[in-house]
């Protein structure tokens, strides 16, 4: 029994060894490539071009499920794990800037001949620029807009769709009617905050005030949208469900169980995929704002390098590549993520599809979210609530009002540090 | 030969591991949950703000906790009796003189303590589904409405209760079973021969004489489900409306999820405080129960 | 009649709760051999139509599970082996040396059980972090080298060898760790197998703290792959349940092989003595 002759010099040799575990081959740059989701088996298909043109480089691409994503990243930041360069979900740039985990790529933008800001959609192109530097080249966008059943619609007496809140809610109302008990005229997930937090984002009053450290919840605007947001569900147009009680919405929507639905771009291919029955029956159109097609939230990831990386120049080379007109064709062609510059939009493949053409026009009218690194965490109090306005029936007034002052709870250490910073 | 080195020589690596791995961090994380200690503090220690005891009564007003708390107390205050009968019956199974087989039904009884958390759970997370799940299959086919077990938020603690009892009920099986096997069958003959029936015999003999195991094996128990945390962490994730956050739970996406470390720190000892004061009380009952016995 | 009645309700109680116990594991295996997305059926099938390797091949050749079964695998015997040492040593101490403070030490010991380990794992790491063993082996491993059941197991055991074997060992003049090895040791031959069960067991199991740790998919373990799986592949079922039965396999082989020495223990050291 060795090991019990001499436990500590066992103990200190295993421990040497185990934490030199890394391998080492001095031949290869491995970039280390963090995606979330479905595009990281996408990409892999892109990667061999990239390899071939720049050999010695080998891109270890880990895919991290979007539930854990954000755990994952910071956990990774807070043990000094981070990889080379990662895909980011946009509304997060905010919060890997303010640890200083993001290198600041503007200087390589500038220099780019490939990357040219201006060929990107501005509401776009604005969540990845914190106090004037860019952190991030967005890789593809997504918004959230109605799809909806064209034959159900001119059932319930309209030929097109509605293009303001008012004509919007006569609508449901009217495929409601004509629809009768045990359907509904639109799907807003109880368990989904986007719905609401687009049309919030079509208001003119800001989501939070003073410099982004006070709650604006109370504000005319989001009341507003809370408001209509609510009165789906009191009027019985909406079915009081989370998306895990309904997982397969394009069967629902194919059906006939809900007429309207808002969401995202991959819907598209889904539905072509699943529902090809329904072709023809179906379209998709901008949101509604208050008076014309609204806009929404300027969604989508982005490639970010981290600023640990010692591999900084090959990930803003792949960054690039991934970026050039010709690749985002082909991604867009393999996973339907809409590409967020406008050159990529004039290629046949997009310009003559007729379902992402109201993405198009609602892409020119986007906003960013709150840039602060505490939004996340508002996102979330922002479903508690509106999850219990809806299914729990809570008065409006005072759900804002606890919104507001969760919101201003939430930011309190900004305050501070803001105030902090101005004394010094 | 130095005598008094040995014994030393014998501890120190055993005690250098524990307390750096162990006593030291529960000593930071008391320090910790009396800042304000969060991802920007992570970058810049300047940013850290010392804040005594503000953690510990913001936790406390902070509705998800109260939720959290009561969920947790939920899942104890029926888990652990559940858990506990169930044990107890099946002990009682295996050390009836009628049984046969008894090793093979004691592993296959006891098989779902070993196997991984996360693995059964997602068995299980499959068995409950509404739709494909054969458990409401199973309801549909008793003419029973079938339920949804992780989506309706009356039902998902005792979705989760049920899957713990399943999971766990082996492992205090055993400790019981012990237990009854001690019982000398004597008394049981004697009370045979004075007419005593089957449910006087449990009630005067079997639970008196298992006293002391029944109170080690509820102490076991519930500080075990105060700590919950894998079940709602593969098979819910909290939700839904966040029926199914534990304690630990809260703490868990309090520290890692926000890196609001110093929060987290502050929850973990409320949770062990809790703990502390419920065993206190359950020795406090079992010693008063000797008393009187 | 009245003799045959009471036991034929026993055993049948028996076969019933078995069933019903081991019926999610069996489930398991069977929905494993089903073909993508025939689970998802209604009625949901019992057994599979054509029982096929498909999932298990998807799980090691694309979803990579022979490397984080191996992560599991190392990290566990490694941690087995050293940890053994640690706690043999210490609870050999506990229980036969004598020095001053000793059972207030252990007093104080068992006193940290009591502290739940959730409590230390954010200091601890930041702890790792430092020390630059987050994502890996060592990160894992460390923490739980030496813990208090471990000592307390063993002193248990420890307590019942007879002082005099080891004072005439003394008295011929053999050294603490010569008697230690060569005595002590081959008399704690039934513990440490079930120390060995334990730890192995605890290792494999353990789901937090290498969810903490382990920000790498190639240093993963089992269960963490797993839970990683199950939020990426909702839809899978069948290739989930493939990965569960990899991951439960192992360690309940072990368990029926040594049962024996795990419930021993189990009992050791529940019914302090």
């Amino acid at each position: 029994m060795i090991c019990a002759r001499r436990p500590r010099w066992i103990a200190a040799a295993a421990f040497v060894l185990l934490a030199a575990c890394a391998k080492n081959d001095p031949n290869q740059t491995r970039l280390k490539f963090w995606t979330i989701g479905r595009e990281g088996e996408v990409v892999q298909q892109l990667l061999p071009e990239f390899e071939r043109t720049h050999p010695g480089v080998r891109i270890d691409v880990q895919q991290i499920p979007l539930t854990a994503a954000h755990e994952k990243l910071l956990t990774a930041f807070a043990g000094d794990a981070l990889p080379d360069m990662a895909q980011l979900g946009n509304t997060w740039l905010p919060e890997f800037v303010s640890v200083g985990a993001l290198e600041p790529l503007q200087q390589l933008v500038d220099q780019s001949a490939i990357i040219k800001a201006a060929d990107y959609f501005p509401g776009i192109w604005d969540t990845n620029v914190i106090d004037g530097i860019a952190y991030g080249v967005p890789w593809y966008v997504d918004t959230r807009l109605i799809f909806y059943r064209t034959d159900l619609l001119a059932d319930a007496g309209f030929s097109t769709p509605p293009a303001t809140w008012d004509e919007w809610a006569t609508a449901m109302a009217a495929v409601k009617q004509r629809q009768g008990e045990g359907k509904f005229a639109v799907f807003f997930p109880l368990n989904e905050f986007e719905p609401l937090l687009n049309l919030a984002l079509q208001q003119s009053d800001p989501l939070l005030k003073d410099n982004d450290t006070l709650g604006n919840f109370q504000s005319p605007g989001f009341r507003r949208s809370i408001a209509f947001y609510a009165q789906a569900f009191r009027n019985g147009w909406a079915p009081k469900m989370s998306n895990t009680e309904l997982p397969n919405i394009w069967d629902e929507l194919a059906r006939g169980f809900v007429t309207f639905y808002v969401n995202g771009p991959w819907n598209i291919g889904e539905f072509e995929r699943r529902e090809p029955e329904l072709k023809g029956r179906w379209s998709t159109a901008p949101l509604p704002g208050t008076h014309g097609p609204g806009g929404g939230a300027a969604g989508g990831s982005s490639l970010v390098i981290f600023h640990s990386s010692t591999n900084k120049q090959i990930a803003w080379e792949l960054s690039e590549f991934l970026s050039r007109v010709e690749q985002q064709e082909k991604f867009y062609e393999l996973t339907g993520d809409l590409p967020p510059r406008r050159s990529v939009w004039e290629s046949p493949a997009l310009a003559q599809d007729e379902y992402v053409k109201a993405f198009r026009t609602q892409l020119e009218l986007v906003k960013p979210t709150p840039k602060v690194p505490e939004w996340e965490r508002i996102t979330d109090e922002l479903a508690h609530m509106q999850e219990r306005v809806a299914r729990g029936g809570e008065p409006i007034d005072q759900a804002l009002k606890e919104l507001d002052a969760r919101a201003d709870k939430i930011l309190e250490k900004r305050r501070w540090m803001l105030a902090h910073r101005a004394m010094q | 030969m130095n005598d008094h080195a040995k014994p030393w020589t014998f501890l120190t690596p055993a005690l250098i591991i524990i307390g750096v791995f162990f006593l030291l961090p529960v000593v930071a994380a008391l320090a910790l949950s009396l800042t304000d200690f969060d991802l920007y503090a992570l970058t810049d220690l300047h940013n850290l703000r010392f804040v005594g005891l503000d953690n510990y009564i913001d936790v406390l007003q902070t509705p998800l906790f109260w939720k959290s708390l009561l969920n947790t107390l939920y899942f104890v205050a029926v888990g652990v009796p559940l858990s506990i009968a169930a044990s107890l019956g099946a002990a009682m199974l295996l050390n009836s003189p009628l049984a046969k087989l008894k090793g093979s039904f004691r592993t296959a009884l006891f098989a779902p303590v070993v196997t991984t958390v996360v693995a059964v759970a997602v068995i299980w997370r499959y068995l409950l589904h509404t739709r494909y799940g054969l458990i409401d299959y199973g309801l549909i086919r008793l003419g029973l409405d079938p339920i949804d077990w992780l989506g309706d938020p009356h039902w998902s603690m005792p979705a989760i209760i049920l899957f713990a009892v399943w999971k766990n009920f082996g492992y205090n099986m055993i400790i019981l079973l012990a237990g009854l096997q001690s019982i000398p069958i004597d008394l049981y003959e004697a009370a045979r021969i004075d007419g005593a029936s089957a449910w006087a015999q449990f009630r005067h003999i079997t639970l008196p004489s298992l006293r002391p195991v029944l109170l080690l094996v509820s102490i076991i128990t519930v500080a075990g489900y105060f700590q919950l945390f894998a079940e709602p962490y593969v098979m819910t994730r909290g939700d839904p409306l966040q029926s199914t956050v534990s304690v630990l739970y809260y703490m868990y996406e309090e520290g890692f999820k926000w890196w609001s470390l110093g929060r987290a720190s502050a929850i973990a000892f409320i949770l062990f405080a809790i703990t502390l004061l419920a065993t206190k009380i359950l020795l406090w009952i079992g010693q008063r129960g000797e008393a009187s016995a | 009649m009245n003799r045959r009645l009471p036991g034929i309700f026993v055993n049948g109680a028996l076969v019933v709760i078995a069933l019903l116990t081991l019926f999610p594991l069996l489930w398991m295996v069977s929905v494993s051999f089903m073909h993508a997305g025939e689970a998802s059926s209604f009625p949901p099938p019992l057994l599979p139509a054509h029982a096929s390797w498909d999932n298990y091949r998807e799980l090691f050749q694309r979803a990579g599970m022979g490397r984080y079964l191996l992560n599991s695998f190392l990290i566990a015997t490694l941690l087995t082996i050293l940890s053994l040492a640690f706690n043999l040593s210490a609870g050999y101490a506990f229980a036969k040396l004598h020095f001053r403070g000793r059972d207030r030490l252990f007093r104080i010991l068992l006193g940290a059980l009591v502290i739940p380990a959730q409590v230390a794992m954010i200091p601890l790491f930041l702890t790792m972090k430092y020390l630059h063993l987050v994502n890996t082996y060592g990160g894992v491993i460390l923490p739980t080298l030496a813990t208090v059941f471990g000592i307390f197991l063993v002193r248990q055991y420890a307590r019942s060898i007879p002082d005099d074997l080891l004072e005439a060992a003394r008295l011929d003049g053999a050294g603490e760790w010569y008697i230690f090895i060569r005595i002590v040791i081959p008399l704690l031959k039934p513990i440490v197998v079930t120390l060995a069960i334990f730890t192995f067991l605890a290792s494999w199991n353990d789901f937090m703290w290498p969810l903490i740790v382990l920000s790498d998919q190639e240093w993963q373990t089992a269960p963490v792959a797993i839970a990683g799986l199950s939020r990426e592949h909702v839809q899978d079922n069948e290739l989930m349940m493939a990965g569960s039965v990899v991951t439960i396999l192992p360690v309940l082989i072990l368990f029926l092989v040594l049962q024996r020495h795990y419930i021993q223990g189990l009992l050791l050291g529940s019914v302090k003595g």
